[in-house]
């Protein structure tokens, strides 16, 4: 049962001051902004309200202070993050530098590299997008085709990148891509920061099934990239971006997807629900704070240097699975014809998120390679 | 977890597991009680593991003893320990005698109800309650009922209201008890200010999910290993795609036990302090783990095959503790209605604010 370590969550010092004071920017910041546009959750993206959260020393604030950082703990950083999410803050346009880009690049970059971004993308001034996945690489990650290959001064990158979100709308990239010969699958890849100003880079944005226009294709064609665009070691791509990975599993981010949809639910049922319908709020609710005490167990052994990559496969996993169970009890309890910018905002809510749900277990690895992890944790593979 | 609390969890789990031995699980089915196993288990003192040390308790934290019921409930060891522990608590909580051997709190459902009334210098018990755990094996039982504006705990002799024998799925005692009782002065007490009568209720509830997350990991453990070991088609099931989802899906809900029984076991701490009696937690770990219960007892017969459907094969006495205590102390339903409620009276604002008092 070592697998199920999921110590008791840590209340840090000074916590309920924190959330009392992100509650109280947030009340002011989003008086104005409709359940419809927060039901985006972190897929709404607002640079504004970034550096606005930047100023506040939101962004990057476990980070070293040298590095513009505040060097708050891990656990304070998960209150910023749970009082974001659940409030429908738009953080797209900083969250995979924050979440992901950012602590890559303390570990695994240069002084140069790191003096040079990490100010900036705490400041909630600078955005990363991810260059992971490709045409023919999506959840076989070590199946990546594009390739650097090296010039006098420096990488030349051809191939195509996919899905990638709101790199249309993002300075850097970080690249995942091979750097020797294809025979090794996870040897011979690298990971570049990318100026996506450079030359020999197309972005060109996908609409999704609902119209919307987050992600994208971008399309190397002989993009030259500087000697110090290489971040970590040549050959050391996969362990990286592993590393990185584990960065993406357990937040609140992972079940906290539609809780706007679940505000708005108890609304239209008003103070009095059915017998039912208390069932099916209760249930939700029983779900919701196991999830969120399991992710705040994670966080802590995360933040003791443990490497709880199970658990964090567990959560996310059981996570998506409410996420995306709340939008079909909703229409259970209310009825109503869903549609995305209606002017009733129940309707538009629920429109949303019916329309976003796929993406909850697809995004950040599927269902079904994290059951795999899971499996494997087990001790069946 | 201090020293004491590793000793207590260490030596706990190796009795457990010497005294759940198959042949006295079958003589506990047939409805033998088994008096030495619960010697055993008391001449370690862990039915006084929730009572306070200056009561002459153990005094281990609420999370250590919900811990020893997890463990015992790994081994499905046919004893009344949780019951115990909870009622040597009250009976502790309203500074009356603890019990001498085994005991049990009643009611054990939601809509049952005892009253009591003054009598000269005694009182008047009278009621009846369904399902009791164990009532028929108990020395003691501790009645909680409302009177004069408070909440009281009474200490009632079994050999005074002979309970009616019943059965769960496991073939556990659960008994219904008719009581029209005079009590003298002594053997009432009234339990601490804050608590409400769905005390006993909940604190059943709380040991009843701690019950479920132990069974349901052992079965995760034994499913796995069961998977691990049987072949078809030339290799272990395990090896299986379709089966390696099942099991990582049942691990899923495993997990979720494992954080419904350590929320709803903050009860047990909180209760005793100003205005600490919030069932909230319980409700929330109940209705999760009863929820989790019935998908991991599937996905464990699945993979176990036909022979874990016998009653040869040791699977059973886990899953059918699972169907059992699920129901116990307040189904899903009852615990989903009551957060329910909380919810709405939060309303759309108070949800979040709600959820991260947790």
């Amino acid at each position: 049962m070592s697998h199920f370590a999921f110590p008791p969550p840590i209340h840090p010092p000074g916590a309920d001051d924190l959330r009392a004071e992100v509650r109280q920017f947030l009340a002011e910041e989003l008086a104005s902004r409709p359940a419809s546009q927060r039901i985006k959750s972190w897929s709404g993206y607002d640079a504004d309200f970034s550096r606005k959260l930047g100023q506040r020393g939101w962004i990057g604030m476990t980070w070293p202070k040298e590095y513009g950082g505040r060097e708050r703990s891990a656990l304070e950083r998960y209150i910023v993050l749970e009082e974001l999410l659940a409030a429908g803050a738009p953080v797209a346009a900083h969250w995979i530098a924050d979440r992901q880009s950012g602590p890559l690049l303390l570990k695994e970059g240069t002084e140069e590299q790191k003096r040079h971004l990490l100010p900036r993308i705490a400041a909630g001034e600078c955005f990363f997008c991810i260059g992971m996945s490709e045409p023919d690489s999506g959840s076989d990650l070590a199946a990546v085709r594009t390739r650097a290959v090296r010039t006098q001064d420096g990488w030349r990158v051809n191939g195509t990148k996919l899905w990638t979100t709101y790199a249309h709308k993002s300075h850097y990239m970080i690249l995942y891509c091979r750097t020797s010969g294809v025979d090794d699958r996870h040897g011979g890849t690298s990971q570049f920061l990318v100026d996506l100003t450079l030359p020999g880079i197309t972005i060109r944005p996908i609409a999704d099934l609902s119209g919307e226009r987050h992600f994208n294709e971008v399309v190397f064609e002989d993009a030259p990239l500087p000697a110090s665009a290489l971040l970590g070691t040549e050959g050391n791509g996969w362990n990286q971006v592993m590393g990185e990975l584990a960065y993406e599993r357990s937040g609140p981010e992972r079940f906290l997807s539609t809780f706007v949809l679940l505000v708005e639910l108890i609304r239209a049922l008003g103070t009095d629900p059915s017998d039912q319908a208390l069932a099916v709020l209760g249930r939700l609710c029983s779900h919701l704070a196991v999830l969120r005490r399991l992710s705040r167990s994670v966080a802590g052994l995360l933040q003791e240097g443990a490497n709880p990559a199970l658990q964090a496969a567990l959560v996310k996993d059981l996570g998506a699975v409410v996420e995306q169970e709340i939008p079909e009890l909703a229409r259970q309890l209310v009825a109503t014809e869903p549609m995305l910018g209606s002017d009733d905002i129940f309707q538009a809510v629920q429109g949303y998120a019916i329309l976003n749900a796929p993406a909850f277990s697809l995004r950040g690895g599927t269902r079904e390679i994290l059951r795999g992890i899971i499996a494997r944790g087990l001790g069946l593979r | 977890m201090s020293e004491t609390s590793e000793i207590v969890r260490d030596m706990s789990a190796r009795l457990f597991a010497d005294l759940a031995t198959p042949a006295r699980l079958y003589k506990a089915e047939a409805g033998v009680w088994d008096q030495p196993a619960w010697d055993r288990v008391q001449m370690m003192g862990l039915p006084l593991a929730l009572v306070p040390e200056e009561a002459g308790g153990v005094g281990l934290e609420a999370a250590d003893a919900a811990g020893l019921v997890a463990s015992a409930a790994t081994t499905a060891l046919p004893v009344p320990l949780a019951e115990t522990m909870l009622a040597n608590r009250l009976l502790a909580d309203a500074g009356l005698p603890l019990a001498e051997g085994p005991a049990t709190l009643a009611p054990a459902r939601p809509g049952d109800r005892f009253t009591l009334e003054r009598r000269g210098a005694g009182w008047h018990l009278h009621g009846g309650a369904e399902r009791v755990p164990w009532a028929s094996i108990a020395g003691d039982i501790v009645i909680v009922a409302e009177a004069e504006g408070q909440v009281l705990a009474a200490r009632v002799a079994r050999s005074d209201v002979t309970p009616l024998p019943g059965r769960n799925l496991a073939l556990e005692p659960r008994d219904r008890l008719e009581v029209d009782l005079e009590l003298p002065g002594d053997a009432v007490a009234p339990l601490p200010a804050g608590i409400t009568i769905c005390h006993p209720l909940a604190l059943g509830a709380a040991f009843r999910t701690a019950a479920l997350a132990g069974a349901a990991a052992r079965v995760l453990d034994m499913t796995v290993a069961y998977a691990n070991e049987r072949s078809q088609f030339g290799r272990p099931i395990g090896k299986f795609q379709a089966v390696q989802q099942s099991l990582a899906l049942m691990a899923g809900q495993v997990a979720a036990t494992k954080g419904a029984a350590d929320l709803a076991a903050g009860y047990l701490d909180a209760y005793s302090q100003p205005g600490g009696a919030d069932p909230l937690p319980v409700a929330i770990g109940k209705a999760r783990a009863g929820e989790a219960a019935g998908m991991i007892a599937a996905i464990a017969h699945q993979v176990h095959g036909a022979i874990g459907f016998t009653h040869e094969h040791a699977l059973h006495f886990l899953t059918k503790r699972l169907w059992s205590w699920r129901d116990e102390f307040g189904n899903d339903a009852h615990w989903q209605r009551l957060i329910g409620r909380r919810m709405a009276a939060a309303g759309p604002k108070g949800l979040w604010p709600l959820l991260t008092t947790l």
